[in-house]
């Protein structure tokens, strides 16, 4: 292998958008572990489907530098869809919005997109992390149809706001999201953590039968949920520590409030449990 | 579709036991789509190392229908699972698994030299698009059995006894299916599954009728099917399929059955003793006795393999018990006054003593049964098993060493509720070409499938001699289809389309007088728009029926 090429790797592989698509562009293979290992050229010729025909990367890309374990995709990925697909390590930067099913199916890693998300992030994933600066679409984390159960581990942190079903039928793995989330929320969640510091619309937690849902700001809750107690838990300040490196600040401290603890939901029956943030009085 | 051109195999080891050929090297030659004695000139396959079969012929399977597509739509999560089918030049797009779609079906069943299949279970209601999804299925010759033990005006006239006008009936509604043969399923107790109740015992009244019981049902369809001389006796699925302790319920069917010809479905399926789910166990030797001894009945295995799939059914109040038992989805269809349907996606577990014993009941009938010309190879696709999967069986029925390896993986509890260990007949191919293709061919009562003599279908499997059992017959070399090579080196060379096998017994049509006005009464649709017209089966193909004696 050339030196240069060597070199090459050791930086990031960068890749334009060169027009938004007319049609969603199907690129599973934009991930560090199919990439990695490739000269520039091989990146260049991998396939992408676009509608029902399969073509090339560079029809659609620029592709600047060899394979290496960090990707940069620039330009608007809004219609790129299954970007980091299934990836087991390496880091995927978005500079603009990504398209449908980011991360779905990840195993390790780091996903950044600084734009917006569409639908079905980490859709299934089992570990590493992804990170959306703007908001995400519905079915963040959740179950595809059919499947039993939705993300299986890792981390999806969302800026802004999230769509319908979040964390649908989740059972391990942590969501937390700063902006308001939408119906839904924990449908049939199974196990993990949804984190809700903007809040949530209807039904949150509805046939949850498992699994934490914490909420910074009141939440209508269903009929079939009732309230146990109002307490700290202790597992949360382990898990506010964590976020706190991600910068999100959950409290936790007895002299700020206290979580009303509702379980539920009933009509599964489930033992979920829903933590309502409780400020003490000023 | 019978191909013009002249075709022979030549030099392969011929098992066609109808004709009583058993592995002799000899030439099988095809013209116009039939089985010749000697051709000149034309292709010339080399079948040297190989074997030649009888194209396969499944007695038993769910392959189209409206149970079946509701089942696809409940299972995306297996569709997932699965690579599609790519579209090629002689081939359309689909997806494999659990319930492939009806393209792939075809191909999959031509990939495994199988010819001539047989759909289980199809309600008059939506036989018209049973239709439209078998034409929809190439290469396969198409068969299937229309529902009637749950069918509400049936039951009425068997209850009051008028079994002429039963008969009349019967035939009317075999011709509106444009169906084959008459199944029934779980007699009495999909209609009694319309009052939340099942039908247990043979000789008690059905729930919602006042003294009709499924023993008078079996009886009265298994009569009548004989009457009409269809060329398939009364295809049965017996009471209490899946419970444990069914077993005596099977020994009374088949005394009930004396008589009367009949097909038992899917016999692992009751051939169970014990209690209940933590003291199951097999019985299949008395099951196995019984049957030997009562010439009248052929049977197919319903064999299970571990792994992934999904249950589909007419035995509406057996699935909502499966259901309970799994607690992961459900899907139950009532299909007006004829029948009902359920479906519940399902994995049968080494580790799980019921499925264990499932497992090693299916494989021990096959094994007890001692004429292999009266049970066939069969998983109820998918119940059991994908058909696609019909290899592993041959190479667990073919050796004993790989059914101990299998063992080893049993629950060791398991192993004392099951007979198979000490089990250690090993089938041989001629063997397996009965069970796979002249037997069932024979009880579909089919005179030209199922085998090679001169007049035959020219449907014809080669397969790579091999001692791998398993790789041989999943991937056979050359498939012929009415003398066209469809089948070539594994991959689709060339999708003809099969023919829907229909009969069309004798009835007086004035029966059609009586059924009107209770149709007009009782059904949502209109009674003109009921029967199947003739001209939605695509390639028929009217086999007759035996002159009533």
């Amino acid at each position: 292998m050339p030196a240069a090429e060597l070199t090459a790797r050791a930086v990031t592989t960068v890749l334009t958008l060169k027009e938004r698509p007319h049609v969603p562009l199907e690129a599973e293979a934009l991930t560090p572990d199919v990439i990695a290992p490739l000269s520039r050229d091989e990146v260049r010729a991998l396939p992408v489907v676009l509608g029902k025909r399969q073509r090339r990367l560079d029809d659609f890309f620029e592709v600047e530098g060899a394979g290496s374990e960090e990707l940069e995709l620039r330009g608007d990925c809004g219609r790129v869809k299954w970007i980091g697909r299934g990836m087991t390590r390496g880091r995927v930067r978005v500079l603009g919005n990504a398209g449908m099913h980011l991360g779905a199916y990840m195993k390790g890693g780091e996903i950044e997109v600084e734009g917006d998300a569409s639908d079905w992030v980490g859709g299934e994933m089992a570990g590493g992390v992804i990170r959306v600066r703007g908001s995400a679409g519905g079915q963040v984390g959740a179950a595809y149809r059919g499947s039993t159960s939705g993300m299986k581990g890792g981390t999806i942190l969302v800026e802004g706001a999230a769509g319908i079903e979040l964390g649908m039928r989740m059972r391990r793995g942590v969501i937390a999201v700063r902006g308001p989330v939408k119906d839904f929320a924990g449908l049939q969640m199974k196990g993990g953590t949804i984190v809700l510091m903007g809040g949530a619309e209807l039904r949150t937690g509805a046939w949850m039968v498992r699994g934490t849902i914490v909420s910074l700001r009141p939440v209508r809750l269903l009929p079939t949920f009732a309230l146990a107690c109002a307490y700290n838990p202790v597992f949360l300040r382990l898990y506010a520590k964590r976020l706190a490196g991600m910068g999100l600040a959950i409290p936790h401290d007895e002299s700020d409030g206290a979580y009303l603890r509702y379980t539920g939901d009933a009509a599964v029956p489930g033992k979920g449990e829903v933590l309502v943030w409780q400020p003490a009085a000023p | 579709m019978a191909g013009s051109s002249t075709l022979r195999i030549k030099g392969g080891k011929v098992y066609d036991p109808a004709n009583g050929v058993n592995g002799e090297v000899r030439d099988v030659c095809v013209r116009d789509g039939k089985v010749v004695a000697d051709v000149e000139g034309g292709r010339t396959i080399d079948a040297q190392g190989c074997v030649v079969f009888p194209g396969g012929v499944d007695v038993h399977t769910h392959v189209a229908g409206a149970a079946l597509n509701f089942a696809r739509a409940m299972i995306p999560e297996d569709h997932r699972r699965n690579l599609p089918f790519v579209r090629t030049q002689s081939s359309r797009g689909g997806i494999g698994g659990a319930t492939p779609t009806t393209y792939v079906t075809g191909y999959l069943y031509a990939g495994l030299g199988y010819t001539t299949v047989n759909e289980a279970a199809v309600p008059i209601l939506s036989a018209r698009h049973t239709h439209e999804e078998l034409r929809d299925t190439p290469i396969v010759d198409k068969a299937c059995c229309v529902l009637m033990a749950n069918n509400e005006i049936l039951l009425d006239l068997i209850e009051k006894g008028e079994l002429e006008r039963a008969r009349h009936v019967t035939a009317w509604n075999i011709w509106a299916a444009k169906a084959y043969g008459v199944k029934a399923v779980n007699p009495g107790g999909v209609a009694a599954w319309k009052w939340g109740k099942d039908a247990k015992g043979l000789f008690e009244p059905v729930p919602g009728f006042s003294s009709v019981t499924p023993a008078q049902i079996i009886q009265a369809l298994a009569g009548i099917v004989d009457e009409l001389g269809l060329p398939h006796p009364l295809h049965l699925h017996c009471n209490n399929l899946g419970a444990p302790g069914n077993f005596t319920t099977t020994l009374e069917t088949m005394k009930v059955l004396e008589g009367s010809r009949a097909h038992l479905a899917h016999l692992q399926y009751h051939a169970y003793g014990g209690g209940d789910w933590g003291t199951m166990r097999s019985e299949s030797v008395k099951v196995a006795e019984e049957f030997n001894s009562r010439k009248n009945l052929t049977t197919d295995a319903g064999a299970v393999l571990f792994g992934n799939t999904v249950t589909i059914t007419a035995d509406g109040p057996w699935q909502h018990l499966l259901y309970k038992l799994t607690g992961r989805k459900w899907g139950n269809i009532d299909v007006e006054n004829e029948t009902g349907c359920g479906v519940v996606p399902y994995v049968y577990k080494e580790k799980n003593l019921v499925n264990a014993v499932q497992w090693a009941t299916g494989l021990e009938l096959l094994l007890l049964i001692n004429d292999p010309w009266r049970v066939y190879l069969t998983t109820d696709h998918p119940n059991g098993a994908a058909f696609w999967r019909y290899p592993e069986i041959i190479e667990l029925l073919m050796s004993a060493d790989a059914r101990k390896e299998q063992l080893k993986a049993l629950a060791p509890k398991a192993l004392k509720r099951v007979v198979l260990p000490e089990l250690d007949r090993e089938y041989t191919l001629s063997e397996i070409a009965v069970i796979t293709s002249a037997g069932p061919a024979r009880a579909l009562g089919l005179p030209h499938k199922g085998h090679l003599g001169v007049g035959a279908d020219a449907d014809v499997a080669v397969f790579n001699e091999s001692k791998d059992v398993r790789r041989m017959f999943a991937y056979p070399r050359y498939v012929l289809k009415g003398g066209e090579v469809v089948i070539e080196e594994g991959e689709v060379r060339r999708s003809v389309e099969g023919k829907g096998l229909l009969v069309r017994p004798a009835y007086d049509e004035k029966v059609e007088g009586f059924i009107r006005p209770l149709f007009q009464q009782y059904y949502t649709m209109s009674f003109d728009n009921y029967p199947v017209e003739m001209e939605r089966i695509e390639h028929p193909e009217v086999r007759p029926c035996q002159q009533p004696s």
